[in-house]
């Protein structure tokens, strides 16, 4: 019996490669956003696909994120399936209202006659040494607004994944990209990408019997260093990827919960109003019995995303993953 | 070079050595409005044009002054006219084929109802039953858009992916002279100029942004000066003048049509009602200005034209009003009965499968509605 070794690709290979397939397979699929063409992106997932496909398939706009995600709702309405790039998540602002007043409600408002197939694709949150305005962590934004779509991979396999799943959904999408792990790499085979979990469940990450840390997307590797790092201490942590934060997928999480009764949710989103806040009372209201102690949240700080020399600081590491699971009074067990 | 241009080749973008792309003087709009009415233009107006605008105008009027009485009468939560703008709904409507895409704003019902959409499917949403009323592929209309100006990149987009289909199929956007000043106007016309898109845009400028005048909107010469900067056409025209608006929009169409990309047609009209019901147009206009605009009427304008022409008779007036009449005893028929509603619709299309929160939540209003039904069923009176 022989084994193919399976290379080593990146985060960013396999989002391109998600697109490249995505292309190729449906002629109604178009790539549009700023620099996406000629250059490649400014993080080059779109490296390539003008020039395979042609610049009408992967366009080069005018620099305007309104005009560009109202354009796709045009261009969805006639039966295309336009994936825009947002250049950065704070740049994603100025299509917000096209967003939250078009985007999210088109199939509502129309009884479901005019669906509107638009993936949105967002660069977002720190760790790279951004400059003011390319670290935020906007998903709180997005999951509060119905008739969304909120997606988050964490890994290789995923980027790929959920991004060809995004693409195929009849619903809007915005997909959220960890810039940090852009970079990141994983054993993954482009010629046969393995099939990953639908949008809307979570995945284990990690198994363990003490508590759960419930995570997403650029926290997800952070949260496995702090559950290695937590053996010392003799705890044995689970890690739960959410992936999707809408549809949000309560089963997963709360049978972790119910198993190991105690959950901390990880995340660089500021907490005050963030994704933690719902996630924890989600959890509590179905899982109260089962708990021996508060679910408590790890999140960035509720300040402006600092600079860049500033946001080690700012960003939930494992040292401070770790003090929230030593507060979920153990005392009780001994 | 265009992106349509580009199809199917992949051209590294050219060196970015600055060179005036367009020459502006043939993008600049008439210093007055064009009009056809009562010049020696009328002549060449086709007299069946000319007779079915007054047909449409007649039947338009009366559906505002309808759709204003069902608002007094509580039948609508609210009605933006178009009383005194009828020339540009109509128009606009008219200058269109069947495959083609009409944008309307929240006041642009009647645009819609002359292009064939069911006038009680038109006022759903004033009516509040729901947020659209019609199939949008039905009659090829757009959503009614109650955010300003959004609705014009979703224009450009589809004209755009038509294009890019390679269908036959121009878009045309209405928006306000309020609209002109928000961000999505600007780029809306930026990306029809930059892909050339099949799109025209009419700015119907009826004096009033709610209470805020043109002035304090603008600096501009005129509203169609800003086509200038985006390298497209611009048009100015006597908005009460439906046969010019019509000549007009019928350039701006065909030649979006045969590739030549956006127009932007800025069309002086009059609001002569407030801006709905809800408003006291009195706290900003003197009814001496009001006055003045009712002898500038869209109606009287074509009536006039028409009779001195000797293309309508008495008979023919009568024939309008009658037409009219019973369009309006339909639509206020139809509108007094009430609509039906289900409270379940509320979890219908917000997604294409519901997703598990709100499946909870659909469980938890069917529960409510359910025991409601139940004490209803209870007869007075009895055992608890």
């Amino acid at each position: 019996m022989t084994t193919v070794a399976v290379k080593p690709a990146t985060m960013a290979q396999a989002l391109t490669r998600a697109l490249r397939d995505a292309l190729a397979a449906d002629p109604d699929v178009h790539v549009l956003g700023e620099d996406v063409g000629t250059l490649g992106g400014v993080f080059r997932i779109t490296d390539g696909l003008a020039k395979e496909f042609g610049d009408h398939r992967c366009t080069d706009t005018p620099l305007a994120e309104a005009g560009i995600l109202g354009t796709a709702v045009g261009m969805a309405m006639y039966g295309l399936r336009p994936v825009v790039e947002m250049q950065f998540d704070a740049f994603a602002y100025p299509a917000f209202e096209q967003l939250v007043s078009h985007v999210c409600r088109m199939r509502n408002r129309t009884r479901g006659t005019m669906p509107l197939p638009i993936t949105i694709r967002v660069p977002y949150g720190g760790g790279i040494g951004g400059v003011e305005h390319h670290s935020d962590s906007s998903e709180a934004y997005y999951m509060a607004t119905p008739g969304l779509h909120v997606v988050t991979p964490a890994t290789v396999a995923d980027a790929y994944g959920l991004l060809r799943q995004a693409i195929a959904s009849d619903d809007p999408v915005v997909f959220l990209e960890p810039k940090r792990l852009y970079w990141s790499k994983d054993a993954w085979n482009p010629d046969d990408p393995p099939a990953v979990e639908p949008i809307g469940r979570a995945v284990v990450r990690r198994s363990g019997r003490s508590a759960t840390l419930i995570t997403y997307g650029p926290s997800l590797p952070v949260c496995l260093e702090a559950a290695e790092a937590a053996r010392e201490e003799g705890w044995d942590l689970e890690v739960v990827d959410l992936r999707s934060l809408v549809p949000f997928d309560d089963e997963t999480v709360c049978a972790s919960v119910r198993r190991t009764g105690r959950a901390v949710v990880v995340h660089e989103s500021g907490g005050f109003g963030g994704p933690g806040g719902e996630i924890a009372a989600r959890v509590t209201e179905r899982c109260f019995h089962y708990l021996e102690a508060p679910v408590l949240r790890v999140a960035g700080f509720d300040v402006p995303y600092p600079p860049p020399m500033l946001e080690r600081y700012h960003l939930p590491g494992v040292d401070r993953i770790l003090d929230a699971v030593g507060r979920l009074q153990w005392e009780a067990e001994r | 070079m265009t992106v349509m241009e580009q199809r199917g080749a992949y051209r590294p973008s050219p060196p970015p050595a600055w060179q005036p792309r367009t020459d502006p003087t043939p993008l600049l709009p008439d210093t007055t409005p064009y009009r056809v009415l009562g010049t020696e233009a009328a002549a060449k107006a086709d007299p069946a044009l000319l007779r079915r605008l007054y047909a449409e105008l007649v039947r338009g009027r009366r559906y505002n002054a309808q759709a204003t009485a069902l608002t007094k009468q509580g039948r609508l939560a609210v009605y933006p006219s178009s009383t005194g703008q009828e020339a540009c709904e109509v128009a606009a409507a008219l200058v269109l084929q069947e495959q083609d895409w009409l944008f309307p704003s929240y006041r642009d019902t009647l645009a819609a109802v002359a292009r064939g959409v069911d006038p009680v499917q038109a006022l759903t949403l004033l009516r509040g039953d729901w947020h659209t009323g019609y199939d949008p592929h039905a009659h090829r209309v757009a959503p009614l858009c109650t955010p300003l100006a959004t609705q014009l990149p979703h224009a450009v987009g589809l004209a755009h992916a038509a294009r890019l289909k390679g269908d036959d199929v121009v878009a045309l956007a209405l928006v306000g002279d309020g609209g002109t000043s928000e961000g999505d106007f600007h780029e809306a016309l930026n990306f029809a100029a930059v892909w050339q898109a099949p799109v025209v845009f009419l700015v119907q400028n009826n004096g009033f942004a709610i209470s805020v005048p043109l002035a304090k909107q603008t600096a501009a010469p005129s509203l169609a000066h800003k086509a200038v900067g985006y390298g497209m056409p611009g048009r100015l025209v006597d908005g009460n003048d439906a046969a010019a608006v019509h000549e007009v929009l019928a350039d701006a169409v065909a030649r979006a049509r045969a590739g030549g990309g956006p127009t932007l047609v800025e069309a002086i009209t009059y609001r002569l009602d407030a801006h709905t019901n809800a408003d006291d147009a009195t706290r900003y206009r003197e009814d001496a200005e009001v006055e003045t605009w009712r002898e500038h009427d869209p109606i009287l304008l074509l009536e006039r034209e028409l009779t001195a022409r000797g293309l309508i008779d008495e008979d023919g007036i009568r024939a309008a009003r009658d037409d009219a009449e019973a369009f309006a005893a339909d639509l206020r028929t139809r509108m007094n009965q009430d609509p039906h509603l289900d409270p379940m619709d509320l979890f219908a299309h917000v997604y294409a499968e519901p997703t598990p929160q709100l499946r909870e939540q659909q469980a938890l209003l069917r529960a409510e509605l359910e025991a409601e039904a139940e004490l209803a069923a209870e007869p007075e009176g009895g055992a608890r």
